[in-house]
């Protein structure tokens, strides 16, 4: 998509003289694509709305009137759902794992697609694209051997482990993405600071990651989602002690134990507890978010 | 530049490559050895078989049942989600306000890209549970409604004949969105006169869509379909968590095949990594395949 142009800032120039036809158009259209919006819209929100209203309900209430509201707010769900299933704690396993594997993707994206976008080198290409290939592959065709590599050097149900394997298969992405964006900065100030004396780890550290700060925060954002809603890598790695879990195989359990214990709103609750800020992340940050996630698309 | 530009490059590149080739790369190549081994995992020792998995594959009803489920999913998703994506994009970008200019964007539309992107930074896992739990046969938003109007509901998720569907849509449901964002990014890099110029000449929104809009997203349009592609060929954990493959692996595909024949009753390690290098070259040949008949002209404006 690199050869599309931005747009020519031009005011919309109104069409004066009411073209018939076109403007009937308009009109029906106007009407028609309202409603097909409102109708996905709702298909959207619809299902999140309601795990969210059910989660105050009692479990009678969700069994006898799904559509219905709650009669009062049951908030015990909620702490059902925080300290007796365990999601608090999965809750901040997850925190603690993400927030290592994504400064650790960060750190390693970084410095190896500054390489990558700005000094040359013999096997330059090749390595690029061994990154790069990374991209094409869902993670679970190495799952196999990927749990024995983890296994024998000690890392099987430790959080360390998990937090490298993260970051290790984030990096096609991050690198592929970063590389791109280091390219579109501007040489002169870095060919300024080097003639000024400047080494070239300073150069990186004061120069080069706060002038490329938009990208790693878009790309950031994405590694926290991406690894937040990991379920398949804690699956096969954490599979022990439950007191490790992350939050997605916290939630598994939870469904799964739903349908013994027929404990409807406790799912419900537990299922809120981990949309929620992920949505007020999303919502906070959107423009950040949606670049990050379409951007890499079409570059 | 070239003075003293070693230190960094070693520095820098060498612990993300060991990270990588140890966790990423090493990983898949062994996948290609342990599919030529009887492994049984864990202690049992591996002897080499050669191809003997791959003529066990090739004779397996099974995988072969969850192959043709991903290839129905591989011929609708992309399809479905590509189609809708465009067209709500195409709502957003000119549904147009009564009277005024000839092309400007819905009123609300920020609105509706916000809220249409929700799926999107939802865990799958989340997904699957709370689609499952709107399937419910008894207490699901689905069935209920159904009822409400008086009309008879299926069970869903039980039902070999449905169940398939069920998911189907759910991966179509949560793939949208992000479509709609990413092609109504690449329709606002697309010049307002041009579109302008097409209406004044009188050609339908159809028309538009399929003769301006289409052609000129040709290249978004082809990396979203390879990028679906892959995404039907996994469908993995969806699956596993909404039906198990179920009922009557009547939603099976052949992740879940993998996972339990690696992971489950039985770990048959060798076979599942077998499974796995299948796996791998058909994903590539379809991101290939989808690559090479897109291939167009590139559309250049200024």
């Amino acid at each position: 998509m690199t050869t599309l142009d931005q747009p020519t800032a031009t005011a919309p120039t109104p069409v004066t003289s009411g073209d018939r036809p076109v403007r009937r158009e308009l009109g029906v259209a106007n009407a028609l694509s309202h409603g097909f919006l409102l109708i996905w819209g709702l298909l959207t929100v619809l299902p999140l709305l309601w795990m969210f209203i059910s989660s105050f309900k009692t479990n009678g209430e969700i069994l006898a009137d799904p559509w219905g509201l709650p009669g009062a707010l049951h908030l015990d769900n909620w702490a059902r759902a925080w300290t007796g299933a365990h999601i608090g704690r999965y809750f901040l396993n997850s925190l603690v794992v993400v927030t290592g594997s994504v400064s650790l993707t960060m750190l390693m994206g970084a410095t190896a697609a500054y390489v990558f976008a700005r000094y040359e080198f013999r096997g330059r290409q090749i390595v690029y694209y061994l990154f790069v290939g990374g991209l094409m592959f869902p993670v679970f065709l190495a799952l196999v051997p990927l749990f024995f590599v983890v296994r024998n050097a000690g890392l099987f149900n430790t959080w360390l482990g998990l937090t490298l394997v993260y970051a290790a298969y984030s990096l096609p992405f991050t690198v592929f993405f970063l590389t791109a964006f280091f390219r579109t900065l501007p040489t002169s100030v870095a060919e300024a600071a080097l003639v000024d004396g400047c080494g070239h780890f300073r150069l990186f550290f004061r120069v080069m990651l706060p002038m490329a700060r938009p990208g790693l925060i878009s790309v950031a954002i994405f590694n926290f989602l991406s690894h937040w809603n990991q379920f398949l890598l804690p699956q096969v790695l954490l599979q022990g002690d439950e007191s490790k879990w992350m939050l997605a195989q916290g939630l598994f359990a939870l469904s799964v134990s739903q349908g013994y214990a027929g404990d409807y709103a406790r799912l419900f609750a537990g299922l809120s507890i981990a949309v929620l800020p992920v949505l007020a992340i999303y919502v906070a940050f959107q423009r950040q978010v949606q670049s990050g996630l379409t951007a890499g698309q079409l570059k | 530049m070239k003075h003293g530009k070693w230190p960094l490059i070693v520095t820098f590149l060498v612990p993300p490559v060991l990270l990588y080739v140890f966790f990423v790369v090493s990983p898949y190549l062994q996948a290609f050895q342990i599919s030529t081994t009887d492994w049984l995992g864990y202690s049992a020792d591996a002897n080499p078989v050669g191809l003997a998995n791959f003529k066990t594959l090739w004779h397996d009803d099974y995988v072969w049942n969850a192959l043709k489920n991903n290839a129905i999913l591989l011929g609708l998703v992309p399809v479905l989600t590509i189609v809708l994506g465009l067209f709500f994009a195409t709502m957003l970008a000119m549904g147009g306000r009564k009277g005024s200019a000839g092309v400007t964007g819905v009123r609300g539309g920020a609105l509706y890209r916000t809220v249409y992107f929700f799926p999107q930074v939802l865990s799958v896992v989340i997904i699957a549970l709370l689609w499952k739990e709107v399937y419910h046969p008894n207490k699901g938003l689905l069935t209920t409604a159904l009822h409400g109007l008086g009309l008879p509901a299926p069970t869903w998720l039980g039902d070999p004949a449905t169940a398939f569907w069920c998911v189907l849509a759910v991966m179509v449901w949560s793939n949208v969105g992000f479509y709609v964002v990413l092609f109504g990014a690449a329709m606002s890099a697309v010049p307002k006169e041009i579109y302008e110029a097409v209406l004044l000449d009188g050609a339908s929104r159809f028309t538009t869509l399929r003769r301006v809009t289409l052609p000129l997203l040709w290249d978004t349009v082809q990396v979203a379909w390879v990028y679906l592609a892959i995404f039907a060929l996994d469908g993995f954990i969806l699956v596993q968590l909404m039906t198990n493959g179920g009922p009557n692996f009547s939603t099976d595909v052949i992740g879940v095949r993998m996972y339990d024949t690696a992971f489950g009753s039985e770990t048959k390690f060798g076979y599942a990594s077998a499974i796995g290098v299948v796996m791998f070259f058909l994903t590539l040949s379809v991101a290939v395949l989808s690559l090479r008949v897109g291939r167009r002209e590139r559309i250049e404006y200024s």
